[in-house]
């Protein structure tokens, strides 16, 4: 089942996907390798947050995605 | 006629498709017959130069536990009696209605407060994503300087 890597707003069109599953479990290393290097410049930035099990999380760099989490890359939205 | 049933105090809503805003705001007057006065605000799509189409997509976890989330703190902040807050989400054509909110208190000062804040966070707090069909094709919409700025009021 592995780890289901999400990519939000303008990053599905940099992915050239909505989605990719990779193998459990994931880091922030893992992640940075798995999403190729122009979504890991995007994912380095501060305003680009990630979410893991429905949580954004505080620190990105602690992710820590275990066995058919979802692990959501959200870029700055732009809402209303 | 059946009147539409909200949620109360708060009815805080991601619509698939077109809103009837008389009907919205006629609920939630008749939902908050205590209140001294409402204040709403609809946003509608700007018929912009080429803009043919524009596009809102959402992250089902995260997108409305957010919105009820800004409903509730913009209740207990500003002393609402309630708040409506409805998001379009899906292609939307120029002219039509995107995103309504209302807020319903004791007194007026409270209500402009509590829908102006709602709509400045819905603008840049809320996990939606905006693109636009133009005659060249999709364009994301990035973030303006001026809703960062207009968050800033808040804090």
């Amino acid at each position: 089942m592995g780890v289901r890597i999400l990519f939000l707003g303008p990053l599905r069109d940099i992915a050239g996907e909505p989605e990719r599953e990779v193998p459990a479990p994931l880091d922030w290393a893992g992640l940075l390798a798995a999403v190729g290097p122009d979504i890991a410049d995007q994912l380095r930035e501060p305003r680009v947050h990630v979410a893991c099990g429905s949580r954004v999380l505080g620190d990105k760099t602690r992710l820590d995605a275990r066995e058919g989490d979802e692990v959501a890359l959200l870029p700055p939205v732009s809402g209303g | 006629m059946a009147r539409l049933a909200l949620s109360t105090p708060l009815d805080v809503r991601l619509l698939a498709r077109g809103l009837s805003v008389g009907e919205a705001l006629a609920a939630f007057n008749a939902a908050h017959g205590e209140a001294g006065g409402i204040v709403s605000f609809l946003g509608k799509v700007r018929p912009d130069g080429d803009v043919r189409a524009l596009e809102l997509t959402h992250y089902e976890p995260l997108t409305l536990p957010g919105m009820q989330e800004l409903a509730s703190s913009a209740q207990a902040r500003f002393e609402l009696d309630g708040a409506l807050v409805w998001h379009r989400v899906g292609v939307m054509v120029p002219g039509e209605a995107i995103v309504m909110v209302a807020a319903a208190a004791r007194h007026r000062r409270n209500a402009f407060e509590g829908a102006d804040y709602l709509m400045d966070h819905l603008k840049s707090a809320a996990w939606l994503w905006k693109r636009e069909k133009r005659g060249n094709g999709w364009h994301w919409v990035e973030p303006r300087g001026a809703d960062r700025t207009d968050l800033d009021r808040w804090k």
